[in-house]
């Protein structure tokens, strides 16, 4: 299947049981310059100090930070929904938090930074179901992919629990699964496929002419 | 589907028509939340879009009634934020102390657990009888709760390991007596507190306060609105008085951080600094 040709703006992240090791998996074969900005629910007990981000930057090159409420999306951060608390994106592109009631069972929801995100984003968005053994974010896929955006799930065969990744690919008809090793490559890929057929175009557009 | 941005624009439309209506203002608060919201109520509305429920709001109270409920966001714990209450035994009231008498505002109470944390610490630290406490909110249903000070009885499980985690040391059962599915606080919690209604976004100062708990309402507001917001809580609170925020919420990028201090900078609390060096 061919790469679509398009500047993505964003990347919306899901994931739950044994999240920890799968996100951190995708994020260290990342490069510091990678141009999204990636904003990220994983379930965690509510109470929980969150470590997360240091346990996450160890291995990372992105820098990884929990998100603040108003605070302007960047690219190139990663921005983590700290416990308890649903990460939501604004139309301008600000984060936002807010302890509105569970969904899903989960605060943070993943289905609510998806469905925000695409509010957002709009078709510019890529969104990755990881591991999880609930359905939290299969709504929010489907969501990406009616404003046409990417949809990516982790193969529920590599995944830790298969249900979250399951949910999605029945929610939605997904761009790609893929194995957890390939999913940041396969990123990478997406983003700088752009540039390139952007050249390939305006080369063709020249001979036309 | 429509066109996402038309939902957006019957969206400003709708909270435009229910402040020029009703008069309660929701334009400046963060919008995705919002319109979450919204579409839930439309959903079990079975109405088509916003325009509609536009309609129906302004024609039928009981309609605006329900989706205020909606838009009220009234989660809220007693004891939220165990850490947060041993700062404020351990920071705050020794300030306290030193004054004479004590007015202590909440702000955005919701159903009362806060003001009700707040009154047993206060009766532990022997500071009640001096104490005026005043709880507002803008929702007028969680302030009548408030006031009834009856909890579902589920809750006070949490409850009570969150009272003993902020360092609580009595008995928690002392404090309420439970009848069925209900855990009634004790009458003698809200003998000095006064519940009324006031809404951020557009009433004033109300008097002079030595501590203003204002906890997980400010992340609803935009930028403006929090700024209004942390205007009245400067201009209400007395020089050394207290302001605590909730654990996600800062006056760091406002107009008036610079007249406070942090005393407690995980927690969220603030002291207001003498105007001579703000
Ligand atoms: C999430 S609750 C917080 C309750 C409590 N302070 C706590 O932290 O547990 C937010 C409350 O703020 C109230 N609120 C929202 N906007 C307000 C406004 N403009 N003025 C006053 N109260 C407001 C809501 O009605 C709701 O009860």
């Amino acid at each position: 299947m061919s790469l679509p040709c398009k500047e993505f703006q964003a990347l919306v992240i899901g994931s739950s049981a044994g999240g920890v090791y799968a996100l951190s998996a995708v994020l260290s074969t990342l490069p510091a310059d990678f141009s999204l900005p990636i904003l990220i629910v994983q379930h965690m007990h509510p109470h929980s100090k969150s470590q997360l981000a240091s346990i996450l930057q160890k291995k990372a090159q992105l820098s990884i930070r929990e998100a603040e409420e108003k605070e302007r999306i960047q690219p190139g951060v990663v921005y983590l929904a700290p416990p308890n608390y649903h990460l939501l994106v604004e139309l301008d592109r600000h984060l936002a938090l807010s302890i509105d009631e569970r969904v899903n069972y989960s605060r943070p929801a993943i289905d609510l930074l998806f469905e925000s995100a695409v509010d957002a984003y709009r078709d510019k968005l890529i969104g990755l179901i990881l591991t999880g053994a609930n359905s939290d974010g299969a709504a929010g896929l489907r969501r990406i992919k009616q404003a046409g955006g990417y949809a990516l799930v982790q193969d529920p065969q590599s995944a830790e629990a298969d249900a979250m990744p399951l949910a999605a690919c029945s929610a939605t008809s997904v761009d790609k699964v893929l194995p957890l090793h390939e999913i940041g490559p396969h990123l990478l890929q997406l983003v700088n496929h752009y540039p390139r057929c952007l050249n390939a175009r305006r080369s063709e557009l020249k001979h036309s002419s | 589907m429509d066109d996402p941005h038309n939902e957006n624009i019957e969206l400003q439309l709708l909270l435009q028509a229910i402040h020029l209506k009703y008069g309660y203002d929701f334009r400046d608060y963060a919008k995705a939340s919002i319109k979450r919201r919204v579409l839930h109520r439309l959903k079990s509305s079975q109405l088509p879009n916003i325009s509609a429920l536009q309609h129906s709001i302004l024609n039928d109270v009981r309609c605006f009634e329900q989706l205020l409920l909606d838009l009220s966001i009234n989660v809220t714990e007693m004891f939220r934020d165990p850490s947060f209450y041993q700062a404020l035994r351990e920071t705050v009231i020794p300030l306290l102390r030193e004054f004479p008498f004590l007015k202590i505002w909440h702000a955005g109470c919701a159903t009362g657990e806060e003001v009700y944390s707040m009154a047993i610490l206060l009766k532990e630290e022997g500071l009640y009888s001096r104490a005026q406490l005043y709880a507002t909110d803008m929702n007028e249903v969680v302030l009548k709760q408030a006031k009834d000070g009856i909890f579902p009885i589920s809750r006070l499980k949490q409850y009570t390991e969150n009272y003993q985690k902020s360092g609580g040391r009595e008995a928690f059962s002392d404090y309420y007596s439970a009848h069925y599915e209900h855990a009634v606080m004790d009458k003698s919690l809200k003998e000095n507190i006064l519940f009324s209604d006031h809404n951020l976004a557009t009433d004033g100062v109300f008097g002079e306060m030595h501590l203003i708990m204002c906890r997980n309402v400010l992340i609803y507001f935009n930028r403006e609105l929090q700024n209004r917001a942390l205007g009245l809580f400067a201009d209400s609170l007395c020089e050394g008085g207290v302001l605590c925020l909730g654990s996600k919420e800062s006056i760091r990028f406002s107009d008036y951080s610079r007249q406070f201090e942090d005393i407690a900078r995980e927690e969220k609390i603030y002291l207001k600094k003498p105007a001579c060096y703000s």
